[in-house]
């Protein structure tokens, strides 16, 4: 197995870092525990924002096509149902593909591109089947052409909540609502003008307080809030019932950052990114010399930045591992560094600049 | 755009505005609680499963509740069953095969099947 760069992650930032290093004649393996390639790139069917080279207007999954494309021209190995349960001294990746036994690899540099998890959101009756990540019904929707439900309720209209709800919509589901407990909608209104033209009310201010359901969900009781000083409650006597049989959660995102943890690589929290992030450097290198993060572990961002993120992971190991000279190097780092901050404009981006430039601090 | 309505007699979208239509699949069988159900080959327990209206997976060890899909990821292990005897599989991330045999499972499972 090559072992110059392991990426952990073979999602839009892991598979971008594997065709940028590989292009310039690293060995690269990837390993991913999905039975497929391209992490959420699939299950997106709706077309990305920014600029050409941004990959704008191409619609995710044909982007996970096109890069699974690219990658099959170069030197890199991609093993899937492959779990890595650790870490170990040296930069000693501990895997376990399938029902075999537990491996290791040596690693020379490991990129960690793991990703991101579905926030939860605690309500009564919020185990019932029924109730599950947004993310959950757009992979089974997208990817498993399994519809989730056949009246929907999402939680959240973040952009997730927003994509989610069309997208309900254009699988056959009614989406009985959005509810949205801030004041207003916190998505791009690109994507709430959408749903609002398919008929989708978007109710801001309102929360749910009860899934209701014997074995499964059969309705949702909401209530408008009100929030004095910080607080948010519920106003007595606003309460509906609505009746669905799937309540969408898409309450965000956050890293998923088990192996960071476990590599007690540094970490800080920063809302603005999700929660705890590693900390880095500009070259995106963690506390740990050659293990290096990108895409959503590096803060929780769109699928866009991942993609840029990974292509600095891939040249940044290219260069380090003496594949790319360093003039090279620099005119490709500042090139992706201008791309990365168009897709950081906007009241949404500018927060999560701030978040990462905060991460650079540390 | 124009949004189909696409709702089979079971759930599978079969047509979709963005997607391919979906394309013919090896049909398997599985057997979930002693009953036959046709699945396809390449997609997990949990979505066989809930096509098929079979939401609840499993009941909680404390509280006997019913548990179903909640983060089809392979993370919050929600929808474990017992697969092939083995207890506490996660069906969110194991395909069907022909000839499985899945139990709906209780509190925390035994080995062996039925």
């Amino acid at each position: 197995m090559n072992n110059e760069l392991v990426i952990i992650g073979a999602g839009p930032a892991g598979l971008t870092a594997a065709r940028e290093a590989a292009s310039h004649g690293v060995k690269v393996s990837v390993l991913d525990e999905n039975d497929r390639p391209g992490g959420q790139l699939f299950t997106q069917t709706h077309k990305f924002f920014g600029s050409k080279e941004h990959m704008a207007s191409v619609r995710g999954f044909q982007i996970g096509e096109q890069l699974l494309e690219d990658l099959s021209k170069l030197d890199v190995e991609i093993s899937l149902n492959t779990t890595v349960l650790g870490v170990l001294p040296d930069k000693k990746v501990m895997f376990v593909k399938g029902e075999d036994k537990i491996k290791t690899i040596n690693a020379k540099t490991i990129l960690l591109a793991t990703g991101a998890l579905e926030k939860p959101l605690m309500f009564k009756g919020w185990t019932l089947p029924g109730v599950m990540g947004a993310g959950a019904a757009q992979t089974m929707m997208n990817i498993y052409r399994v519809l989730p439900g056949k009246k929907a309720l999402m939680l959240g209209s973040g952009n997730v909540g927003l994509i989610v709800s069309y997208q309900l919509k254009q699988a056959g589901c009614e989406v009985v609502g959005v509810l949205e407990v801030l004041p207003k909608i916190s998505g791009y209104k690109v994507h709430a003008s959408k749903i609002r033209r398919a008929g989708i009310p978007i109710l801001t201010s309102y929360t749910i307080k009860q899934a209701k359901g014997k074995e499964f969900v059969e309705s949702a009781v909401i209530a408008s809030v009100e929030m004095p000083a910080g607080a948010c409650r519920p106003i007595q006597g606003s309460e509906m019932e609505i009746g669905c049989d799937l309540i969408c959660i898409a309450a965000g995102l956050q890293p998923f950052s088990e192996l960071c943890w476990q590599l007690n690589l540094k970490m800080q929290y920063i809302s603005a990114l999700g929660g705890f992030v590693p900390v880095h450097d500009k070259y995106l290198q963690t506390s740990v010399p050659d293990i290096y993060i990108a895409g959503d572990l590096a803060g929780i961002e769109e699928a866009s930045t991942a993609m840029e993120e990974g292509r600095l992971a891939g040249k940044v190991v290219a260069w380090r591992l003496g594949y790319l000279d360093k003039k090279e190097f620099n005119f490709h780092f500042d090139e992706i560094n201008i791309r990365l901050s168009e897709l950081r404009l906007g009241s949404f981006g500018i927060e999560r600049e701030k978040g990462k430039k905060l991460l650079l601090d540390y | 755009m124009n949004l189909k309505k696409n709702m089979a007699n079971n759930s599978r979208i079969t047509t979709h505005p963005i997607l391919e239509d979906l394309k013919d699949r090896k049909k398997v069988r599985i057997c979930v609680d002693g009953k036959d159900i046709e699945a396809f080959e390449g997609e997990p327990i949990a979505a066989a499963l809930f096509a098929h209206g079979i939401k609840v997976l499993r009941h909680s060890p404390v509280l006997n509740e019913p548990r179903g899909i909640f983060c089809n990821r392979g993370r919050c292990t929600d929808c474990i069953m017992k697969v092939n005897g083995r207890p506490n599989v996660r069906t969110c991330v194991t395909m069907v095969t022909d000839g499985m045999v899945i139990e709906t499972l209780q509190g925390l499972g035994k080995w062996g099947t039925k």
